[in-house]
């Protein structure tokens, strides 16, 4: 079952560009949003047949590499399962979004629906190496999004996006080869590894195996100070490249601290768990404030991207303290992370394809360049509204029921960090805001710049059918979390029963 | 061992590219020119003769022929395939552009001769026959290099021929040394008379040893001659020097290694690894502004080689070690020659610019050079990737740590210099399609391409094969 929801999007990709030249080009456009529906129900039918509570489920072991350890291993539990669903919502918006696409139509699809299987595999993989391979794959993918259908720098921006991201994932790899080098019998197994927990009492090489993955997990999340690379790429990329880089490539960082550094190396986290703490808050506070200062739109999503990362960090570095805090606010941190990671991606991708649509119009992300775009298409200035109160975490929408639990959580253990990290909300409400006045209100203002159109067409309904899904859900989450959160509460506490040990 | 071993069959791979060349020699000189092409195919078929008889050999257990001097066990096995696999597919890309060559056939012959030295060094284990495997490897390489008698061509034989010679001498003059410090020339007894020996006879000698198989290796310091030879000769032949000899001074090395050139005689895992960490970080260094496609390969070449240095300078303390390198040599030969490959297919693109917009006239090819540029990289799941994975582990278990660090940071310089290359050839291009094209020299990129994806993704059954024990 997996396996088919991973690779289905990679074959259909081949046989995408196996197609005759003479196919129409209806035909190749239908392709990949209906490739991206299947998926979907495919994610559904998997949660359905979760069974809340029963940890791993749908698992697959098959031998691969043996004598290297590497075996082919998967599956999902309250940690991967709302990710898995977020990847195929947000892919599916992307495929809708770029129904009009005209350049070179075939290659984007493929490249997408392999960039699909990357990160579907990346979440459900139970070893190492598979983990691996689906990490750098995406990057491989992402690159080629962003230098072959981004905007005017696009190439720097790649360049700069691959040898970042490329350098977190070489230490990961040297993190990884620590590990297996430790594990007895030599595996790369997650599951095994975490059972062996082959580092216990040996500080100094786990120190080393830790730096290595959260040096490669925080280039990806990106956190302070290896962001750099995320405006620029960020800016450059084509919108639905933004709306995944930021609302699922970014998770796999996070979801990396969960799934490999906590239960994998837990003496080491929680003696270095203060770190990420300040990292975090570092991250909050800087993302928030050079957002702050931004004149770019895209941009300045892009720096409240590392701020919301900053609070899942946060939030993993809080969940380790042991000392004095209930077992409950430790496990409400790490669910409310999970939360994050998926009611950022929603709202994230939403205003990214928001971002996309201004930019198709005017031609331009310069905030200052707009002005009154609310009179002349209002539903664009609604949707910009709503996802901008989401994402400074209103309540009543997704985004407030992430940041409260993660806050509740991490009060008790970090007060003065979570205090701090607080401070980043009052600065993203200021931004938004400050956005949103600046574009959808005042007197009527668009850029003239040679070659672009006059006129400020509202949302078209391909536009709207991306954006309008993403934001219902975040909603739907905001309301009725429930679902979401049964799902991940017992996942959240297997992680603290690991990191405890 | 017993009695001595003379039967010729546990040889069989080596004689049948023997007699081949010579029977290639002969029938060039009568056949007609149009006709010549018949040397190569039976060239080809002597290779692949020689590819079922090593498989066949392998799945026997380890012997020694001749006297110890030659042995046949997983290095050898391995060696042996991938020369000879790597001969079919360089046969390949010689076939078009010397066709009705004047020297057609020569080209050939020279061509099984040398893929002869290099399996010769990778089996022997008696320094003697090192040396002739050495000589055999070299000379008709030189040749190769200046094959096409223009400038260029001249300058890159000249090079060759020179910085061999001469690390050649200083190679024997080091046998002659290691001989009086062991009395012997064979590995067995060698191996363990040598830390007896005087410290500074056995280190000299076998610093001059090294010199000759690191030439052929390709390794710094003895690198001077690769980019002005790849850059100079042919791009079929420098498909060859890139990748037959190395394979075959590699083998020979993890050998030395592993039995006589111990840590109890030398500090051999550090001057390994220093030879190693220069050679990729000079390689990456230099390759990062080239603007030649050949250039840029030859100096990736040098890289390449100091990551297959990890796991020989581990020879002996990891068990990773032999996997590793024989795994890595393997991946690193079918990815470069598919990476060579599709130099030979567009003869006119000589600079990375040439390649603009080659995705739009050869889409395949565009894809198969973006899978041997990232495979050389080690993206997964090409086969580099697992060769890497295996060349880490085996450094981390070696107890170069260090090593394997400064080969994860070379790797990451090395995207940008191959990104410089994938970049134009995937991007928009103004139209013109390439002029001449090698129809077979495509064929030979798609299949390398295929094989490095097929390799990285079936590693599995693989990898424990060449896990074998050394022939003692």
């Amino acid at each position: 079952m997996l396996t088919a929801l991973v690779f289905a999007p990679t074959a259909v990709a081949l046989l995408l560009l196996a197609l005759p030249a003479r196919t129409p080009l209806t035909a190749l456009r239908l392709v990949w949003p209906a490739t991206a529906a299947v998926e979907l129900g495919l994610v559904i039918a998997v949660w359905a047949g979760y069974e809340t509570g029963g940890g791993r489920q749908y698992e697959v072991r098959a031998r691969w590499i043996p004598s290297a350890g590497v075996g082919y291993h998967v599956g999902v539990d309250g940690l991967s399962l709302p990710l898995l669903a977020l990847t195929c919502v947000l892919f599916l918006a992307c495929a809708v979004y770029s129904l009009r696409e005209t350049r070179r139509v075939r290659a984007y699809a493929a490249l997408f629906l392999f960039l699909q299987t990357t990160c579907l595999g990346l979440f459900v993989s139970l070893d190492l190496i598979l983990f691996f391979v689906f990490f750098d794959l995406s990057i491989v993918a992402m690159y080629f999004v962003i230098a072959g259908w981004g905007h005017r720098d696009a190439r720097q921006a790649a360049l700069q996006f691959f040898l970042y991201t490329f350098t977190g994932s070489l230490a990961l790899l040297l993190g990884f080869i620590g590990l297996y080098l430790a594990a007895s019998p030599h595996t790369f197994d997650i599951v095994e590894l975490t059972r062996q927990n082959p580092l216990a009492g040996r500080s100094a090489y786990a120190a080393l195996v830790l730096l290595a993955l959260v040096v490669g997990l925080a280039v990806k999340t990106p956190t302070v100070p290896f962001h750099t690379w995320l405006p620029p790429a960020h800016t450059e990329a084509p919108a639905a490249g933004s709306a995944i880089l930021a609302g699922v490539l970014l998770k796999m960082g996070t979801y990396g601290f969960l799934r490999i550094a906590m239960p994998l190396l837990p003496e080491a986290w929680r003696r270095y768990a203060l770190t990420l703490v300040v990292i975090g808050v570092v991250s909050v506070l800087h993302g928030a404030l050079v957002a702050l200062a931004q004149s770019d739109f895209k941009r300045m999503v892009a720096y409240t991207s590392v701020n919301h990362m900053g609070y899942i960090v946060l939030a993993v570095g809080a969940a380790a303290a042991t000392a004095d805090t209930s077992a409950q606010a430790r496990s409400l941190a790490l669910t409310g992370s999970v939360t994050q990671m998926v009611s950022h991606g929603l709202i994230t991708g939403a205003l990214f394809l928001l971002a996309g649509v201004l930019y198709e119009r005017g031609r331009t992300y310069e905030m200052a360049a707009y002005g009154g775009v609310a009179a002349l298409a209002p539903v664009f200035a609604a949707l910009t509204g709503v996802a901008a109160f989401a994402s400074l975490g209103l309540p009543g929408f997704s985004g407030f029921v992430a940041e409260f639990q993660i806050f509740a959580g991490s009060l008790g253990p970090r007060p003065l960090a979570t205090a701090l990290a607080v401070l980043g909300i009052l600065l993203t409400a200021g931004l938004f805001l400050r956005a949103l006045r600046q574009i959808l209100t005042g007197p009527l203002r668009l850029p003239d710049a040679p070659g672009t159109p006059r006129a400020f067409p509202d949302l078209r309904a391909h536009e709207s059918a991306a954006v309008v899904p993403l934001l219902a859900g975040a909603v739907v989450l905001g309301i009725t979390p429930r679902f979401l959160l049964d799902v991940i509460e017992p996942a959240s506490r297997t992680v603290l029963e690991l990191v405890d040990r | 061992m017993g009695d001595m071993n003379e039967n010729p069959l546990d040889i069989l791979p080596e004689v049948l590219l023997a007699g081949s060349a010579v029977t290639g020699l002969l029938l060039g000189a009568w056949l007609p020119r149009r006709r010549q092409w018949l040397v190569g195919l039976l060239a080809a078929l002597a290779a692949g003769g020689g590819i079922v008889a090593a498989a066949v050999a392998a799945s026997r257990p380890d012997l020694t022929a001749f006297g110890e001097a030659f042995t046949v066990d997983a290095i050898t096995g391995t060696s042996r395939i991938v020369v000879l696999g790597a001969v079919l597919l360089v046969l390949a890309l010689f076939a078009r552009p010397f066709h009705a060559h004047p020297r057609e056939s020569e080209a050939y012959v020279l061509l099984q001769l040398s893929a002869l030295g290099a399996l010769v060094m990778a089996g022997t284990q008696d320094l003697l026959l090192l040396a002739a495997g050495y000589l055999l490897a070299s000379v008709p390489a030189y040749t190769l290099a200046g094959f096409r008698k223009d400038g260029p061509g001249t300058e890159a034989a000249l090079k060759y021929y020179v910085i061999g010679a001469l690390l050649g001498v200083l190679m024997l003059a080091g046998i002659t040394l290691l001989y009086a410090a062991g009395r012997a020339t064979g590995y067995p007894p060698l191996g363990p008379a040598l830390p007896e020996a005087p410290r500074a006879l056995v280190a000299a000698g076998a610093v001059g040893l090294l010199a000759g198989v690191l030439f052929k290796a390709g390794a710094v310091p003895a690198h001077f001659w690769v980019p002005d030879a790849i850059q100079g000769s042919s791009a079929p032949a420098a498909a060859f020097l890139t990748t037959i000899p190395k394979v075959g001074a590699l083998a020979a090395l993890l050998r030395l290694g592993e039995t006589v050139l111990t840590d109890g005689a030398m500090p051999w895992a550090a001057v390994i690894s220093v030879v190693a960490a220069a050679s990729m970080t000079l390689g990456n260094l230099a390759a990062f502004f080239q603007d030649d496609v050949k250039r840029l390969l030859a100096y990736s070449t040098i890289s390449q080689v100091g990551y297959l240095l990890l796991p020989v300078a581990v020879a002996g303390r990891s068990v990773l070690a032999q996997p590793a390198l024989l795994y890595y040599a393997a991946a690193y030969a079918v990815t470069n020659l598919g990476a060579f490959a599709v130099v030979c297919a567009l003869p006119r693109a000589t600079r990375l610019a040439d390649y603009r917009g080659l995705v739009r006239h050869r889409p395949l090819l565009a894809a198969s050079l973006v899978v041997c540029l990232l495979g050389l990289v080690g993206t997964p799941p090409t086969a580099v990737f697992v060769g890497k994975l295996e060349a880490f582990s085996a450094a981390f278990d070696g107890g170069h740590g260090w090593l394997a660090v400064l080969a994860a940071v070379n790797t990451v310089a090395s995207v940008f210099y191959y990104l410089r290359w994938i970049v134009p050839a995937v991007s928009r291009g103004d139209g013109a399609a390439p002029a001449a094209e090698d129809g077979l020299a495509r064929s030979v990129a798609y299949t390398a391409a295929a094989i490095s994806l097929g390799l990285g993704t079936a590693a599995g059954p693989v990898l424990p094969v060449l896990g074998g024990s050394l022939a003692a």
